[in-house]
């Protein structure tokens, strides 16, 4: 394995220059402020920096002369970010940016993030906020205990993944019946009120529509709806924790089997 | 491998973090100044010698003539002795009741015709009350002996043949505070590095602040290096204050070699190396502080540092024999005090060896990243 065209267990401290790290948490000397801190990374990989550029690209030029331990947790991670862009790195690698920020906060790093990327940064970001990793990568790849279960775009992984479009219809079980006697759709009702239907095409919806509409009973909202990469997330990983159903309940607390003893 | 450019600018992102840091500054320059000011002020101060003794000079008179009064006389001898402060009492009280009522045990009786019995030749008999559990009773009695001898004498113009000339071991005449420099020197060289280092590796470690900085080209011993390097200069800078503060206010003695050179930086350098043991073997911070102070409190008291372990039982001689401080400020009194440069060469030595087995183990457990 090559990062960079260096291999990282030979040229570990060569390729250290070439990249740029975050790690989660981010922490400093408290009695430092940004701008001291991108001079002291400066000075360590021995390039010349404006620390005021840099501090604007991250958008923290005015905190430039606050000391770290009275930064909030956006302008920290906003100077994590500062620092990591001191040696002019290829490759970045951001751990959970956003962990424990609030949305303002989030937003803003994002903002960053974006303007990196299209500077034509290349950024590794690892998140387990799925709509981060849906709002800003090119690419993502769903890992589960170390194995990647699933890559590509955001659409890509959720068509593939992701049970297709559905039609959703607020009514009774009656209603779910007369549909499922009257067309030859696949139709799931949830034990409630809400009736699911699987649309293989678009012009599905009218036939179902149409037979609702003829059944006479009453029917509420419709919508429809496709899996956000959330829900994949959750099926992927709950379905690989099924195949290796052992292993993943030491692991993880949330096997659904232990929930449901617990209920 | 050590690169001089990043040392430096570790050393220059520490420095100003510590002096932005009032308390790590107060413990660091201002305390140890503090303890000399209070130290120096209890034991060798101009006052050292006044013990207020209540006189009752019951020889009222009259006198032919005011040669005559040699009671008189004989309380000026004495409150000019220097050691004592005569505060005279009235004869009409009763004068046991007065120094209970003045919370003192010292204090003396002229009695009646004392000048007229004294110019006759009669056997006088003055009453020194004291208390024997208390070193001032003892200086009180003794100068009073000293001074009846002297009248003794003088009343059949005698002359003393035996006379004594007070000196210490020193050429030049030694005051406590001359002690206690090389004493608080070496606390200061103790406190400082040992309670930073214990802090800042266990912190560090524990937001993996160390990690972080594995991921820039500092190296671990660039980084080692600059913290010894900043409190080897904030021992010279605590040094110096001290040693200012001593010769100014309380007029020590003190001799300035290049001998004192290897103890301050050598000292500094062992009790870095020590915190930094400590903070990296133990677990998180808090322990890393307990840990750090059992290390620490013994060595402070039992080598030397507030009084010569001279007056300590044999068993925490032997105790004190085994922590480094007690060499240093072994060495330190060595140069400073004795100008016994054959002792200091010897705790030059042992120092070297302790600093050097420490530095290493010190250099060899830290991790940069786990």
């Amino acid at each position: 394995m090559k990062v960079l065209g260096l291999d990282p267990w030979e040229n570990g401290y060569e390729l250290h220059k070439k990249i740029g790290v975050i790690p989660q948490e981010f922490t400093f000397f408290e009695k430092a402020t940004p701008r001291e801190a991108i001079k002291y990374y400066a000075d360590l990989f021995g390039v010349r920096v404006d620390p005021d550029e840099i501090l604007k690209e991250v958008l923290l030029d005015d905190s430039a002369g606050v000391l770290f331990e009275n930064l909030s947790g956006g302008q920290k991670q906003k100077m994590g970010l500062a620092l990591s862009l001191v040696n002019s790195p290829e490759l970045l690698f951001l751990d959970e940016p956003t962990t424990g920020l609030d949305p303002n906060a989030r937003r803003a790093i994002w903002e960053v993030i974006r303007g990196l990327r299209s500077k034509g940064k290349t950024i590794i970001l690892t998140t387990h906020y799925l709509d981060e990793a849906q709002q800003l990568s090119d690419r993502v790849a769903i890992m589960n205990h170390g194995h990647i279960v699933a890559m590509g775009t955001s659409d890509e992984i959720i068509a593939e993944h992701g049970s297709g479009e559905r039609l959703e219809i607020h009514g009774t079980e009656k209603l779910a019946d007369y549909i499922k006697a009257n067309t030859e759709l696949k139709v799931d009702f949830d034990g409630k009120d809400l009736i699911s239907i699987k649309l293989n095409q678009k012009i599905d919806a009218l036939a179902a529509l149409a037979a609702a509409e003829q059944s006479g009973l009453d029917w509420g909202e419709i919508h429809t709806r496709r899996d956000s990469l959330d829900d994949v997330f959750v099926k992927l990983v709950s379905g690989v924790m099924d195949e290796h159903g052992e292993i993943k309940t030491k692991h993880n607390g949330r096997n659904p089997r232990n929930q449901g003893g617990s209920r | 491998m050590l690169s001089a450019k990043r040392t430096i600018s570790d050393l220059r992102v520490f420095s100003r973090g510590y002096l932005r840091n009032k308390f790590g500054l107060f413990f660091g320059l201002i305390f140890p100044v503090i303890l000399i000011l209070i130290f120096g002020a209890i034991f060798s101060g101009n006052s050292s010698g006044t013990i207020t003794v209540y006189v009752q000079n019951q020889d009222t008179g009259p006198f032919p003539a005011p040669s005559m009064d040699v009671a008189t006389s004989f309380i000026d001898a004495f409150n000019h002795t220097g050691t004592v402060n005569v505060q005279l009492v009235s004869p009409s009280e009763n004068f046991s009741r007065y120094l209970a009522d003045h919370s003192s045990s010292d204090g003396i009786i002229i009695p009646k015709n004392f000048s007229a019995d004294y110019l006759e030749g009669i056997p006088i008999n003055l009453t020194v009350y004291g208390n024997p559990s208390a070193s001032s009773s003892a200086i009180v009695s003794g100068t009073v002996i000293g001074l009846a001898n002297e009248f003794n004498l003088r009343r059949f113009n005698g002359t003393a043949i035996i006379g004594l000339t007070q000196t210490t071991v020193n050429t030049e005449q030694t005051k406590y505070v001359d002690f206690l420099i090389p004493g608080l020197v070496g606390f200061s060289i103790l406190v400082s590095p040992m309670f930073s280092l214990v802090n800042i590796s266990s912190e560090y470690k524990k937001t993996k602040l160390f990690k972080q900085l594995s991921l820039t080209p500092l190296t671990k011993m660039e980084w080692l290096a600059s913290k010894v390097l900043f409190y080897i200069v904030l021992s010279a800078v605590s040094f110096l204050l001290m040693v200012a503060v001593g010769v100014f206010a309380f007029g020590a003695h003190v001799t300035l070699t290049v001998w004192l050179i290897p103890f301050l930086i050598l000292g500094p350098m062992l009790f870095a190396s020590l915190g930094m043991l400590v903070g990296t073997v133990t677990k998180n911070p808090e322990t890393a502080g307990v840990v750090g102070n059992i290390v620490t409190f013994p060595m402070m008291f039992l080598s030397g540092t507030f009084f010569p372990i001279s007056i300590m039982p044999q068993y925490l001689q032997s105790i004190a024999h085994v922590l480094p401080l007690y060499y240093i400020i072994e060495g330190l009194n060595a140069v400073m005090v004795y100008a016994n440069y054959a002792q200091a060469l010897l705790d030059i030595a042992v120092v070297t060896v302790i600093t050097v087995v420490l530095f290493v183990a010190a250099a060899k457990v830290f991790k940069w990243r786990e």
